[in-house]
């Protein structure tokens, strides 16, 4: 097998827990080079847990991580870091005593790149958010929701993932402000070739955007396939799609 | 009015001493959340490194002061540094996921192993040393009273400022300092852009102990004498300034160090010499009643 047959993520019969419950029970899924994937599920799914533990935190019980065909299970969440995946996760995680500035050069700083590298990187970030131009020394916790959405999207861009993580880029976003981040990551996969993993409550916008998806329920993977076909299956229109809202 | 003049400048050159020690209850107690009371015996124990080193360079033949200082300076901050990385990684860091409160037994555990471990190393009499740094100024004269200046203050006020100069350049402009505010803010996230949390909150400790260190040497120089002790009162002090100037606060602990050291000195110099401390945690106890959390401190809730 190439290299490049190889899955960029694949993840086999992961199981994790927070304490004595158990979030994760088997979970198989695999991102291959230049795929949006999306995620789907209720709250509580163990979606954004699943994303976690591929970054070790909280460690999986069983199964196994790859990345790029190295096994990443066991290894520390700052090595995975460096390996260049990033992810924008629940909540956003913002620094909120640090400025702008501060909060993308952190995101720079989690790979070994050079000025120029970074240069170029500060460049296309602001390119796709504009509105963090104007915020630069500002610090990230005087900022709106939609302003520290971009700035966790922007942060993870810094470092030139390999694996972009959006951990729900869409929650509590005005539908116009929610539309210019999904077409970012378009535009992104488009014409960087950015490999993207994205979490989302509307189904709708991430089938549409995602080349391949999982549905993910109590812990475990009930269905895959294309974003065409997940969107034309009836019990994920009835599940989230129809009634415009998910459980 | 000479008089007061003359407090002052004695309660500054306290408070430097107070503050740099302050420092580093308030960094640590802003990257871990605990209270490291330990260190105090670290400010104990760079001042005994100053004073052995200092006693090796002299038996070497060595006199000139500029030069004894730099060594004792450059040696007993990185010695002490050792020590404070080492009971960290000791004491600490098996504990970090441990209930809040058993990292703080360890480190009134550690207290006591570090000034018993001077007691018997080094003995339980006080260790004077000669005075290094002679001289002074008088600044201003009248009715028989002068207001003296030494080389000595001069020497402790002027380190404090330039040491507090390049902390503050590495807290704010260097990657190191961003980690460590980082890990104050959110370890997680920290960890998910690549800092190694543990190497930084090392590093918290080896800072924190380096500045004890030289607050050790100046108490040193200042009062001429070291013992297995001095590290009790002195961290209970600083522990107070780094609270009265808001915990968690690198400003503020510097703030607190002065305004401890001005009370203590005021207090002494127009009312009581015994109850200095006294009237140094009393107004504490206002400050706190009206302001909860400290000078510049702010409040817990901000974390959204």
């Amino acid at each position: 097998m190439s290299a490049a047959d190889t899955p960029l993520l694949a993840v086999h019969g992961l199981r994790a827990a927070y304490g004595k419950i158990e979030a994760l029970k088997g979970i198989d899924l695999e991102i291959r080079r230049g795929e949006i994937v999306t995620l789907i599920g209720a709250n509580g799914a163990g979606k954004s847990t699943l994303m976690m533990t591929i970054f070790g935190r909280p460690r999986a019980k069983a199964g196994r991580i790859e990345f790029d065909g190295h096994d990443i299970t066991g290894a520390a969440t700052h090595q995975i870091a460096r390996m260049r995946i990033a992810q924008s996760p629940e909540g956003r995680r913002i620094f909120p005593r640090m400025t702008v500035a501060e909060n993308l050069q952190m995101g720079a700083d989690a790979t070994e790149s050079n000025d120029v590298d970074r240069a170029a990187s500060l460049e296309r970030v602001l390119t796709l958010f504009p509105r963090l131009k104007e915020r630069m020394i500002q610090r990230g916790g005087t900022l709106s929701g939609g302003e520290q959405q971009m700035l966790a999207i922007g942060r993870a861009l810094m470092s030139r993932p390999r694996l972009l993580m959006l951990d729900e880029p869409s929650l509590g976003l005005a539908p116009l402000i929610a539309r210019q981040i999904f077409d970012a990551i378009r535009i992104l996969n488009r014409d960087d070739g950015l490999t993207v993993l994205v979490v989302e409550q509307n189904a709708n916008h991430a089938l549409r955007l995602a080349h391949r998806g999982y549905v993910m329920v109590n812990g475990l993977i009930t269905l895959s396939g294309t974003g065409a076909e997940l969107l034309a299956r009836p019990e994920i229109r009835a599940a989230y799609l129809e009634g415009g809202r998910t459980a | 009015m000479d008089y007061f003049a003359q407090q002052l400048i004695n309660g500054l050159v306290l408070g430097s001493i107070y503050g740099l020690i302050a420092i580093g209850y308030t960094m640590v107690y802003g990257i871990v959340g605990m209270i490291n009371f330990a260190h105090g015996d670290i400010f104990m124990i760079g001042g005994f490194i100053a004073l052995i080193t200092f006693l090796i360079l002299v038996s070497m033949g060595l006199t000139a002061v500029p030069l004894i200082l730099l060594v004792v300076l450059l040696v007993s901050m990185a010695v002490t540094a050792v020590y404070g990385w080492a009971v960290e990684l000791i004491a600490y860091r098996p504990l970090r996921q441990s209930f809040r409160l058993a990292p703080m037994l360890s480190a009134i555990g550690m207290s006591f192993v570090l000034s018993n471990f001077s007691q018997v190393t080094q003995g339980a009499q006080v260790k004077p040393i000669p005075p290094l740094i002679t001289g002074g100024h008088t600044l201003h004269e009248s009715a028989g009273f002068a207001v003296r200046l030494s080389n000595v203050q001069i020497v402790v006020v002027v380190t404090t400022v330039v040491l507090l100069a390049i902390f503050t350049w590495l807290v704010s402009r260097t990657r190191l300092g961003r980690d460590m505010r980082a890990c104050e803010q959110d370890q997680t996230m920290a960890a998910l852009l690549g800092v190694d949390v543990n190497r930084t909150i090392s590093m918290t400790f080896v800072i924190g102990a380096a500045l004890a260190a030289v607050a050790g040497i100046m108490y040193l120089l200042y009062y001429g004498l070291v013992d297995f002790y001095m590290g009790f009162v002195a961290g209970i002090k600083a522990f107070t300034a780094a609270v009265l100037g808001g915990i968690g606060s690198l400003p503020g602990a510097m703030l607190g160090g002065l305004a401890i050291g001005l009370i203590e000195t005021f207090w002494s110099a127009y009312f009581s010499i015994e109850y200095k401390d006294v009237a140094a945690f009393s107004i504490l106890i206002v400050v706190l009643i009206f302001m909860p959390t400290g000078l510049l401190g702010r409040p817990e809730v901000e974390k959204v």
